[in-house]
């Protein structure tokens, strides 16, 4: 029974849903199943904290490797909560203070450092070894160049409207919109068709992985 | 050769110290630099524009600090349009730090206008459950969000009245770093409910919504730091986003230098192996 | 006696002005029942008051009521305000299968004028959308090929299957981080379990899994949702019992780190820094935080196979890890890694589905191109794009 439940309800729920696109009159089943869903889905926020929370502790407890910071972790989890619940988390709050002068530089910290890593990528990969290699490189200038301001700042007033192909900007345009449209696309269309064809096993009880079995 | 196998090989703190020199120096003496308008910008603007005064305007706000550089500028620019335009904004979130965000984008801008909340604007607050949230609320509003982010019943409140489900909305503007986002918001408020959808996202993530550009099911898109400048652009003033395009400028330019320099000792060094492996090609003739 | 009739005209006509003139009602209410819904909802349309257009007398706003009978005691439902070129008005509180009757009273500053009453009018919930007819057949008929393709598998069809490089990996880097005594790390991606990626990615744990417990290598998985956490647990576990060991599972080792998108980064690679894994597997829906991963996990000298269909995190993986699953090759790789003949029949089944939907695209290209040079078929432009509207 411990699989067959999670199967059928999956089942029932899925093809509500879909049938709900094509038949109207379902509409209110199926808003009372996607309640439902919202309802779950809150509680799978404490699945996580208690997760959190257990190995951390265990971690303490047993004084493992790096043990401290489990600490600063558990200690920085209920500092959050006791204060937002506590206090409130309108503008103004300690919270909103903890979250504007804390939260928020830490996080933009760590997406600051795409800018490294995206050049220290480009340096390692953008080499001109086979054709394909150079197409990637030149198609990567271009957009760069043409993605900012200054890529199209030596371009003069006078630049005649015949040559303007040889313009970053119309060349990024063109690249962006035409050609890698087209390959966004077409990975669309496929990743669609795996969603759809996924979901179906799914529904009919072929793919059960994700109840943990094979 | 030394050199060069260095510069081949080079020690990335080194292109990270440079990279850090390219960006923080624009940032301190910035250029002024303008940025050109592309039609999707120009598209979310005239969306704006042409709504009748009073219009909803749904902004969603699915980014946490970690996007606010590139995204939290949008933010600010778009409410400003909308308040300019005495839009009514509805706000909510289906990233949970979105709504603190969005608190942080209202305390800058709610003071250039004259603003009550409830009436001109409401902050929702945060709902998970991405997709399935945007589908109840096509069904109703305050069902999804009985109560405000400040933990206030929404009942009551004037703008709501005459919002009931997403059906009321004249404009989704979907402010999304990553997932749930832009898709969502295309796969349900547009595709299923027919409401018109913009976007405005990182710019890493902005190449894959070009589809929905062209099918028309993004009315426009604010693609990173670039889209945030064009939007203060259109709107006539100059505004963070637009401040630090010039770094992004520079940065773009250092990044390419060192491409060249990648290219250039990776051609040194693969002639100097071909010319090993074919010995020298000139030179007196071995002689018994 | 001809004076009276003219005196109370001029009376009449100087007293006008005082009382106001008449409001004229709002013109052509209608009330019909909404249509392709769930029923309980009937929409109202009319234009405007020639008033609006006069300016002679203000409109303010439109009342709307409802009655069960036309002469019935009519109550009100709500009002929109004047200034439009044409006005409607769902209710949504109509109950199926009752009559009902509509008045749209335009109200002035001092006086309001019903226009007649429109209906019975009766809400019905309808069976089918018409105008998706075309999802549906698509729908239909990707789903049979999918079905039929499995039933020929599990038949014992031999059904071929691409080579794919990045698979054929995945057994050195597990067998490389045996030999060094690194654990495996990995990452499922940072989307909810609902999302199709993230279900391809545990499902290929699994099958890593099932490896790793064999060669007695150490896995790692941290995840960013408490769901996905729940769920490679189950797999994880049972991955280890298939192979036999049972004994090897760590729980703790498939762990929840956070939600928050780059708060999980930072704690990823704070593993990858203090464990050094010997093989990174970055499998599922990523967004900004893919090339962040993947350089760090560069850094720390593992060999990095990625898979992902989301289109712009595919560079920044195909730049920097060893191997990377493109798109559809996410999907296909558990069916690849396993023979299951189910999953392996549902791939084809997709293929085939491909193949119809590029046949369409081009018949849709080259019909569409025709009927720009005004080529007719049966009389009507040839263009076929309708077909492929979806409403």
């Amino acid at each position: 029974m411990r699989r067959e439940i999670p199967m059928i309800v999956a089942f029932v729920a899925g093809v509500t849903i879909i049938l709900e696109f094509f038949v109207p009159a379902l509409r209110d089943v199926a808003s009372q199943i996607q309640k439902w869903y919202l309802v779950v889905i809150a509680f799978a926020i404490l699945v996580g904290a208690f997760n959190l929370l257990r190995i951390n502790y265990m971690k303490i407890r047993y004084r493992r490797a790096d043990w401290p910071y489990s600490f600063a972790l558990i200690a920085g989890l209920f500092a959050m909560a006791i204060i937002g619940i506590g206090w409130g988390i309108k503008e103004g709050t300690v919270f909103d203070w903890l979250f504007n002068y804390l939260i928020f530089p830490m996080s933009s910290t760590v997406f600051a450092l795409l800018a490294f890593f995206v050049a220290s990528a480009a340096y390692r990969a953008f080499r001109a070894r086979t054709v394909d290699a150079t197409l990637l490189l030149v198609a990567a200038v271009v957009v760069m160049l043409g993605q900012v301001p200054i890529g199209s700042a030596w371009v003069p007033a006078w630049w005649p409207d015949s040559l303007v192909f040889l313009t970053p900007d119309w060349l990024k345009d063109r690249i962006m919109n035409i050609f890698n449209t087209a390959g966004q696309r077409a990975i669309l269309i496929g990743a669609s068709l795996g969603v759809v064809s996924t979901s179906l096993r799914i529904l009919l009880g072929i793919e059960r992985s994700y109840l943990g079995e094979e | 050769m030394k050199f060069v196998r260095w510069l081949a090989d080079i020690d990335r703190r080194i292109i990270f110290l440079v990279i850090a020199v390219a960006v923080v120096i624009p940032l301190l003496l910035p250029l002024g630099m303008r940025v050109k308008v592309t039609p999707q910008t120009e598209s979310i603007y005239e969306e704006v524009e042409n709504l009748p005064p009073g219009s909803n305007v749904l902004v969603a706000f699915d980014y946490d600090p970690a996007a606010a550089p590139e995204v939290h500028p949008m933010a600010l620019a778009f409410l400003r349009h909308c308040f300019t335009k005495k839009h009514k904004v509805i706000i909510m979130a289906l990233w949970p730090q979105g709504a603190q965000m969005a608190v942080s984008a209202l305390a800058e801008v709610g003071k250039e206008y004259d603003l009550e909340y409830g009436r001109d604007y409401v902050n929702l607050g945060y709902k998970p459950g991405g997709d399935i949230v945007i589908k109840s609320l096509g069904a109703s509003l305050g069902e999804v969000f009985p109560k405000d982010m400040a933990g206030e019943p929404t009942a009551g409140l004037a703008i709501l009245a005459k919002v009931r489900n997403l059906k009321d909305i004249d404009l989704v503007m979907d402010l999304s770093a990553g997932d749930p986002g832009i898709p969502a918001w295309v796969r349900v408020a547009n595709a299923l409910y027919q409401r018109k959808v913009a976007g405005g996202c990182t710019a890493v993530s902005a190449p894959q919504f070009f589809p929905y550009l062209q099918t028309g099911q993004l009315v426009g898109l604010l693609g990173g730091l670039k889209g945030a400048a064009e939007y203060e652009s259109v709107l006539a003033y100059a505004g963070k986003a637009s401040r630090r395009m010039d770094a992004q400028s520079i940065a773009h330019l250092v990044i390419i230098v060192f491409i060249i320099f990648a290219n250039i000792s990776y051609f040194i060094l693969r002639r100097q192996r071909e010319e090993k492996r074919e010995g020298p090609r000139t030179g007196p003739a071995a002689s018994p | 006696m001809k004076s009276v009739p003219l005196g109370v005209f001029i009376i009449m006509a100087l007293a006008a002005p005082a009382f106001g003139q008449m409001l004229q009602a709002a013109e052509g209410v209608t009330a019909r029942d909404t249509p392709l819904d769930a029923g309980s909802s009937i929409t109202l349309t009319w234009q405007p008051s020639p008033d609006e257009a006069g300016r002679k007398v203000q409109v303010l706003a439109y009342e709307v009521w409802r009655a069960t009978r036309a002469a019935g005691e009519y109550e009100r439902l709500g009002e929109v305000e004047s200034g439009k070129e044409n006005y409607e008005f769902t209710d949504e509180e109509a109950e199926n299968g009752v009559e009902y009757f509509y008045k749209v009273r335009a109200r002035g500053e001092r006086m309001s004028t019903d226009a007649a009453p429109a209906g019975p009018v009766k809400a019905t919930a309808e069976w089918f959308h018409p105008d998706r007819l075309n999802m549906l057949v698509a729908s239909v008929v990707l789903a049979a090929f999918v079905l039929y393709f499995i039933s020929q598998a599990r038949a014992g069809k031999e059904l071929f299957i691409r080579r794919i490089a990045g698979l054929e990996a995945v057994q050195e880097a597990v067998g490389r981080a045996t030999e060094m005594g690194k654990p495996v790390l990995y990452v499922p991606g940072i989307a909810d379990i609902d999302d199709i990626q993230t279900i391809a990615a545990v499902t290929i744990l699994g099958r890593v899994a099932t490896m790793i417990a064999e060669y007695d290598a150490a896995l790692l998985v941290p995840c960013s949702r408490s769901l996905v956490m729940s769920t490679a647990q189950e797999v994880v576990k049972e991955a280890y019992l298939e192979a036999g060991r049972p004994d090897a599972y760590r729980r703790e080792n498939v762990r929840y780190l956070t939600d928050d998108q780059f708060g999980y980064v930072a704690g990823v690679d704070g593993i990858m820094l203090r464990e050094k894994p010997a093989a990174n597997f970055y499998l599922g829906t990523f967004y900004a935080e893919s090339l962040i991963l993947a350089e760090t996990g560069h850094s720390v000298g593992a060999i990095q196979i990625a898979g992902t269909a989301m289109p712009s995190q595919l560079p920044f993986f195909i730049a920097a890890c060893d191997y990377t699953l493109i798109g559809e090759e996410l999907f296909a790789a558990s069916a690849y890694l396993s023979r299951e003949p189910r999953l392996l029949g549902s791939l084809v089944g997709q293929d085939l589905g491909k193949v119809i939907i590029l046949i369409s695209i081009i018949v849709g290209v080259v019909t569409a191109f025709l009927a720009q040079f005004g080529f007719e078929l049966f009389g009507r432009s040839i263009a076929l794009e309708q077909l492929f509207v979806v409403k």
